[in-house]
């Protein structure tokens, strides 16, 4: 479905990403994995066209996407919930939530669809988005993505710095999700997280996917973990 | 004339010059808070704005109410066309750089003064009110007959002045509506918080760049075709709205609105009151002494945030 063929991507004149490809497929978790500065937001970004591809393509159900200017790139069904959340802090919780509809023209269906799986946002609506907790703010983010009703789902560690019972919601959705048949590629430092929900783990090591193997084969040789994460 | 009408005629001129001050720098203000820019250029979409005023209502002639409603129209209109394009061919090639922005709204100024000069020329023209009514005020005194309502000689006003100021209202309040309850200012407002998170949600942040340019540039002439049947058109006459502009964004926080209205009030009725009682320059010494001391004391302005 979403196909990342041997992207190089720079920041200006210092190139993040030497030939990084990968493969999310419908009902499905591909965890990226890999040491801090190894370039796994670039390649978050890079898939949502807000850096450019210099090499290689991404494509989603066969349209190139590196091709289309970044406002079309989630129009075409991506949602992206970026690290740290990067919620439009002075803009209140309804209307983060629309401009997450506006994406792709969603009505309220899709409003009601999203506060049913937060029914917590629900209270909050009119309270300033950067005046929730760390946990709410997540879920927001994460609304504001299924706004769009993403076919895929870009989440960069949605689990940072949050209370546990927070991040046991947080997955219980991005489970949810899974089933509901969207593609999902997450970025996560947790390793322990990543084994109990993902499909498939990619490996990526100074800019260059370096392996791809399924989760359950790391479960039960967790050998490669310390190789490529030193842990 | 004794003090108290005089300082209630004083008052009124620093009514009107705020309230064409407020449209000035509301427009600074937004282009500043969304898109990063510091826009030199902006008396010069000022100047234009009466320039073009004054070429509508000599192109139209009759009445001088529908020249005048024309012109009110459709100058800002052109204005904001001009500055998109603008904004379009230059400002987008160099990608909002903070530093080349200045440079290049200095040359779009120079562009822009220089072409008035050399077709509308050096002269100063007017424009006629489309009303002018000379208003009595009345004045209000305990005298030897106890309370009594007096009409000091001198103490007057024009019905046009009082328009400006309504319009002037008028107009923010439309602006604030349009940012906080329609779907194209929800989407500056975003634009204006993380623009790369709203391009990640579909936002196409070039586009809204150049509508918040003509926005901004609109303003600035929209203030102009009101103050030109007060003020006289001329091609020179964008420097002191770009200067009063840029103390009230200081003052007032840059990128913050509410800010900007507060101090717009502040420095035109400060401007209006010491013009008439001591000299213009004093005003104008005074407003950039405050200037100085709210960089050195609350560098962030009145309602402006510190960066997080």
């Amino acid at each position: 479905m979403l196909e990342v063929k041997d992207i190089h991507v720079a920041y200006g004149p210092v190139k993040a990403l030497y030939g990084v490809s990968l493969k999310a497929h419908p009902s499905e978790i591909l965890c990226l994995l890999g040491r801090n500065g190894a370039g796994k937001t670039t390649i978050m970004k890079s898939i949502m066209g807000l850096l450019p591809v210099s090499e290689g393509s991404v494509s989603l159900e066969g349209e190139n996407l590196s091709v289309l200017p970044a406002h079309l790139v989630p129009r075409r069904g991506i949602g992206y919930i970026p690290q740290g959340r990067r919620l439009f802090s002075e803009l209140t919780v309804d209307e983060n939530i629309e401009i997450g509809l506006m994406t792709r023209k969603q009505g309220a269906d899709t409003r009601e669809w999203v506060l049913d799986i937060f029914p917590r946002l629900r209270d909050r609506l009119t309270q300033q988005a950067g005046t929730l907790s760390g946990g709410e703010q997540q879920m927001l983010a994460t609304a504001r993505a299924l706004c769009v009703r993403p076919k895929v789902l870009l989440l960069d560690e949605p689990t940072e710095g949050l209370q546990p019972s927070m991040i046991e919601q947080i997955r219980q959705v991005i489970v949810k999700m899974k089933e509901e048949g969207i593609a999902i590629i997450l970025v996560e430092q947790r390793v322990d997280a990543v084994l109990s929900i993902a499909d498939r783990v990619t490996f990526i090591e100074n800019g260059k996917d370096v392996e791809t193997t399924t989760a359950a084969a790391l479960r039960e040789d967790p050998r490669k973990l310390s190789k490529y994460l030193g842990v | 004339m004794e003090f108290g009408p005089h300082l209630m005629l004083a008052s009124l001129e620093g009514a009107v010059i705020s309230a064409i001050l407020v449209l000035t720098a509301m427009g600074l203000s937004i282009v500043f808070g969304v898109m990063r820019v510091v826009n030199v250029a902006h008396g010069e979409f000022f100047m234009l704005g009466a320039v073009l005023a004054w070429y509508i209502t000599t192109l139209l002639g009759g009445h001088p109410a529908l020249g005048f409603g024309v012109a009110l129209i459709v100058a800002p209109l052109l204005v904001g066309c001009l500055a998109a394009f603008a904004d379009r061919v230059i400002l987008k090639r160099i990608n909002y750089d903070p530093d080349r922005t200045i440079v290049a709204t200095i040359g779009m100024l120079y562009i822009i003064q220089q072409t008035t000069l050399m077709t509308f020329g050096p002269e100063a023209r007017p424009v006629e009110a489309p009303f002018n009514h000379r208003l009595s005020l009345p004045w209000f005194e305990f005298g030897e007959n106890g309370f009594a309502m007096t009409w000091p000689w001198g103490l007057s006003t024009t019905s046009y002045k009082l328009f400006v100021i309504g319009a002037a209202v008028v107009v923010l309040i439309a602006l604030w509506v349009f940012l906080t309850r329609t779907k194209i200012g929800l989407i500056m407002r975003a634009t204006q918080q993380d623009s790369e998170t709203a391009q990640a949600f579909g936002v196409p942040v070039g586009q809204v760049y150049s509508w918040v340019f003509g926005l901004g540039a609109g303003l600035a002439a929209l203030g102009a075709v009101l103050v030109v049947p007060i003020q006289q058109a001329h091609y020179l006459m964008g420097h002191d709205p770009l200067l009063l502009a840029f103390i009230v964004v200081i003052i007032g926080g840059l990128g913050s609105l509410p800010g900007t209205v507060i101090a717009a009030l502040l420095i035109g009725m400060s401007d209006g009151i010491i013009s008439v009682f001591f000299s213009p320059t004093l005003a104008k010494i005074i407003a950039t002494f405050l200037v100085a001391m709210v960089l050195v004391f609350r560098p962030q302005g009145l309602l402006g945030k510190t960066a997080p």
